[in-house]
């Protein structure tokens, strides 16, 4: 196993340089003087010379970027202007925020989407399989940012059974049951789509399942119905239900940018939009490649999971 | 046309395409239509509620009109979206048609970078992009479609290496065509119907998409808005005045899920294995509907008494078993035999109700289990019996075992299933269950995954897996036929000392004479779901009866019986759900005579013996 493991994370490496070289290129569309860009209305002409030298924009640009990639290498993201602080620091702390609120919708979405597809197929064509694919149509269909909003006038605006937003109360704040009074509607909101998701999915790999012969085997053995659908049937189902659920941490991952907007939750995702809108291209390309590194890594637990389900794939 | 009348028939489908018409029509009549000017502002009229005079939807916190706005913000939401779409399906095809078409290097290169882009999260790639070129629509409109030519990449280029090995691509080829013409009037029309395909299931996608992007602020800019941009600036006055956010959300919500029903409905209408109602997961017991009498109880240790079992697939009823009365005594072996499709298979699944249902159900006659019925009985009685009492041996077993547990385990669980049994005692249990069925070193196999064993070695476990509660009867279906000739020696050797040993009564079914010759105290044979001989092995097979019976004896090749033409049956066994009157097998049989395709033909003969024809071989 710890072989597989070792294996994976290497073949991980030209995704990871990959990364490096797509966001590079994409940053080098940037129109006009880039110095000029990435510092916008912070600009003085001294920060323009500072950065110019410090881009080593005189430089070909094969060399710029193995300059670049070697100061990432060395933890060195670029300083941010807007804020006047290291990137990777302001990215890590954002991070943190943004992890655990899309971890909290991610295992949510997970747990609720497989329970939803496994009912769904055991009652296929009964009133909760009915039931399940209604509200999972209405789930899809929802912007996040919407629901998000709607849920904030319903639960916070009119009940007043949850704060509107941020992370953690103003005053007297600060404990985990304050974080988890802050995170109950927008992991809630940001979980609803991917739910919905992978409920249908997970409907259709059981549906899939049940029909095997060895499920018929179980019966005939004299399985109780609920092992034979929850351990045979589930069991089987998750080896392709879990990549399904691999595809959706992208989605969650995403979706977090407009749940941290509506929410004023301090997550990276509303520290790259904000960036996005003063300009603050290095705290803009730290962030990306951060993030994107991180669910590459993500994807190999995945597949190592995956390898741990199923014993007929090569380790 | 068929196509089309699948797509409405589905209601849901139907509503998502009536409401996106509906919507289509709207925006594009919107400049027509008697609205003010979206962007005209009035801030004494700001933040008027819906019905309000003269402003339908109220107005936002410009006191400009939500009506208007909505409308007009719709038009750009729909355009910008399809856009991106065909911009996206466009450079996505082209890039997955090149790679699949040329493949080798080309195809590696490309799909590399399309992998890498798939690996970001989308919305990380699509912000990079805005960050480079600005906020601004046109630039959101650019990202999105950028972030979805990977998609379409993809996709394409593996319908594409799919079509590239045909005939007719090698034709165009030795035609002399070039590359560009084989693609463009070759390949691309094949392919097109499948772009088009994905873009309706995207395009929802998209528009969701810009208007995200918009919504966080980096695509329209004000005053132009689009429904995203409606949302974004609506927010700061959701607590005190929603419904200027509730308006333009609510049409991205029905916009997104009509297309969604819409794309539902098309997936579905194509896909064949949906139309057929094959994806629908069988019940825990066969569903039961009997009409007619129920036979009395014998005492037989088991008795199949006149039981008949459909499929009932749409409209079409397929009678696999049509009235098969068969019965054993302890320390029987029965054969039944007859060839695919004869009904033998679903008349031993009917008995513990694991005809997998739906399609399948059993309408009429009974099963007696020392004298009580099982069909129509409640489903912890059956499962209760189910590999305790009656256990099932079955063919193929890589797909009857399951693939992710150890075979210990799933020996473990059917002693389990049972019987209040620790885990340490079930799995003393199960090695001695393999050493029952001869498998060396049972204590290391016990923790084999069934993919780590060999077909025989698999065959056995199934076998120890029916025996694993000393059962009163044993059902095998085909349990040799998967296996070669040495390896099916040893099993049936194996099934013939424990009848012997135990006094099981086993149901053996084949298509094998030389098997049933071998194990079989008495033989049924099966065509067209009916039972047309049956009596004592020794005699059907010295003097069989039935012309299928002598036929089907003469399949059989005999070692050392010299070279002799192997009389192989012309025709097929008929389809099961319009049988012709009278005798099934009339079609096919040499001695056929004008009374056999009129007459009901029934089971007669003097017992042990039985024979379904009217002029049958032997006198019985």
């Amino acid at each position: 196993m710890g072989g597989y493991i070792l294996k994976r994370l290497i073949s991980a490496i030209p995704v990871l340089l990959g990364i490096t070289i797509i966001v590079f290129l994409i940053m080098s569309l940037i129109p006009g003087d880039p110095a000029t860009a990435i510092l916008g209305s912070y600009a003085t002409p001294e920060n323009v010379e500072k950065l110019n030298r410090d881009l080593g924009l005189d430089k070909p640009m094969v060399q710029r970027y193995f300059i670049w990639l070697s100061n990432m290498l060395t933890g060195d993201f670029g300083r941010s202007y807007s804020l006047n602080r290291p990137v990777i620091d302001e990215v890590l702390e954002r991070f943190n925020a943004t992890l655990i609120l899309a971890g909290t919708a991610f295992v949510l979405c997970s747990i609720l989407g497989v329970l939803a597809g496994v009912i769904s197929a055991a009652r296929q064509y009964g009133l909760a399989d009915k039931a399940i694919t209604f509200i999972v149509l209405i789930g899809i269909s929802v912007p996040s940012f919407f629901l998000g909003m709607m849920m904030i006038l319903a639960f916070a605006v009119n009940l007043r059974w949850l704060p509107v937003s941020g992370m953690f109360a103003i005053y007297g704040g600060g404990d985990l049951p304050d974080l988890i009074n802050h995170l109950i509607m927008p992991a809630l909101a940001l979980a609803a789509v991917a739910t919905g998701v992978i409920a249908r999915l997970s409907r259709s790999a059981m549906l899939e399942v049940l029909r095997q012969d060895y499920i018929r085997t179980a019966r005939a053995k004299g399985v109780p119905e609920r092992r034979v659908i929850m351990g045979h049937g589930l069991r089987a189902a998750m080896v392709s239900i879990i990549p399904i659920l691999g595809i959706q941490a992208g989605f969650v991952l995403s979706g977090a940018v407009y749940i941290e907007i509506v929410f004023q939750w301090p997550g990276v995702g509303r520290m790259l939009v904000d960036a996005i809108l003063k300009r603050d291209l290095l705290l803009v390309q730290g962030g990306v490649v951060f993030v994107a590194a991180c669910y590459v890594l993500f994807n190999i637990a995945v597949d190592v999971a995956q390898s741990l389900l199923d014993p007929r794939i090569k380790t | 046309m068929t196509f089309l009348r699948l797509l409405f028939r589905n209601r849901l489908a139907a509503m998502g395409a009536v409401v996106l018409v509906a919507i289509l029509i709207l925006v594009l009549i919107t400049p027509l239509l008697p609205l003010q000017n979206p962007d005209t502002t009035a801030t004494a009229d700001r933040f008027q509620k819906p019905f309000s005079d003269g402003h339908l939807l109220g107005t936002d916190h410009l006191g400009r009109d939500l009506l208007s706005r909505l409308l007009h913000g719709t038009r750009l939401s729909l355009a910008v979206g399809i856009a991106a779409a065909v911009i996206a399906a466009t450079i996505g095809s082209a890039i997955g048609i090149v790679a699949g078409y040329f493949g080798g290097r080309i195809d590696n290169v490309i799909m590399r970078v399309v992998d890498m882009l798939m690996a970001f999260p989308y919305i990380l790639l699509a912000l990079a992009i805005v960050a480079a070129l600005g906020p601004g629509l046109m630039n959101a409109l650019i990202a999105v479609a950028a972030v979805n030519v990977p998609f379409f990449a993809r996709n394409i280029r593996g319908i594409t290496v799919g079509l590239a090995g045909r005939e007719f691509i090698d034709a165009a080829r030795l035609a002399g065509m070039g590359h560009t013409r084989i693609i463009l009037t070759e390949l691309l029309p094949n392919v097109l119907p499948v772009i088009i395909i994905a873009m309706s299931t995207t395009v929802g996608w998209m528009i969701l998409e810009t208007a995200g992007l918009s919504f966080l602020g980096l695509g329209s800019q004000p005053p132009q808005a689009d429904l995203g941009s409606m949302l974004g600036e609506a927010r700061s006055a959701l607590i005190s005045h929603p419904h200027t956010s509730v308006v333009p959300g609510i049409m991205i919500f029905l916009i997104v899920m009509s297309i969604n029903l819409l794309g539902d409905g098309v997936r579905d209408a194509l896909d064949p294995r949906l139309r057929s109602g094959a994806l629908s997961r069988p019940l825990p017991t066969t569903l039961v509907d009997r009409q007619g009498d129920i036979p009395a109880a014998t005492d037989d240790l088991l008795a199949i008494q006149n039981l008949q079992t459909q499929f009932h697939v749409g409209k079409r009823i397929y009678r696999a078993v049509g009235g098969v009365s068969l019965a054993v005594k302890p320390g029987e072996c029965l054969g039944v035999i007859g060839e695919s499709g004869s009904g033998k298979s679903v008349t031993a699944l009917s008995v513990m109700g694991l005809v997998a249902s739906p399609p399948g159900v059993i309408t009429g006659g009974a099963v007696r289990f020392q004298g009580h019925d099982l069909i129509g009985a409640r489903y912890e009685t059956l499962r209760q019996k189910r590999g305790d009492r009656v256990a099932y041996i079955f063919q193929d077993p890589l797909s009857t075992l399951h693939p992710l547990y150890r075979v210990g385990r799933q020996l473990a669980e059917a002693i389990q299933s049972h019987h209040k049994v620790s885990s340490a005692e079930a799995r003393t249990r199960a090695i001695s269950l393999l050493k029952d069925v001869r498998i060396p070193n049972a204590e290391s196999r016990v923790d084999n995954y069934p993919h780590e064993m060999s077909g025989g070695m698999r065959q056995r476990v199934g076998i120890a897996m029916a025996l694993a509660n000393e059962p009163d009867v044993i059902i095998a279906d085909e349990p040799t036929t998967a296996l070669d000739v040495t390896v099916q020696a040893q099993i049936l050797s194996l099934l013939y000392d424990l009848r012997r040993d135990r006094g099981l009564a086993i149901i053996f079914i084949t298509h094998d004479f030389g098997v049933v010759a071998q194990l079989c105290d008495r033989v049924a044979v099966m065509y067209a779901g009916r039972i047309v001989e049956e009596g004592p092995t020794d005699a059907v097979l010295e003097a069989p009866a039935h012309p299928y019976t002598k036929r089907l004896i003469a399949c059989v090749p005999e070692l050392g019986g010299g070279r002799r033409a192997l009389a192989a049956i012309p025709g097929l066994p008929p389809v099961v759900d319009d049988l012709p009157p009278g005798c099934a097998f009339a079609p096919r049989c040499a001695k056929v005579q004008d009374a056999c395709r009129t007459q009901e033909v029934t089971l007669a003969g003097a017992a042990p013996r039985a024979v379904r024809c009217l002029f049958p071989e032997e006198a019985l």
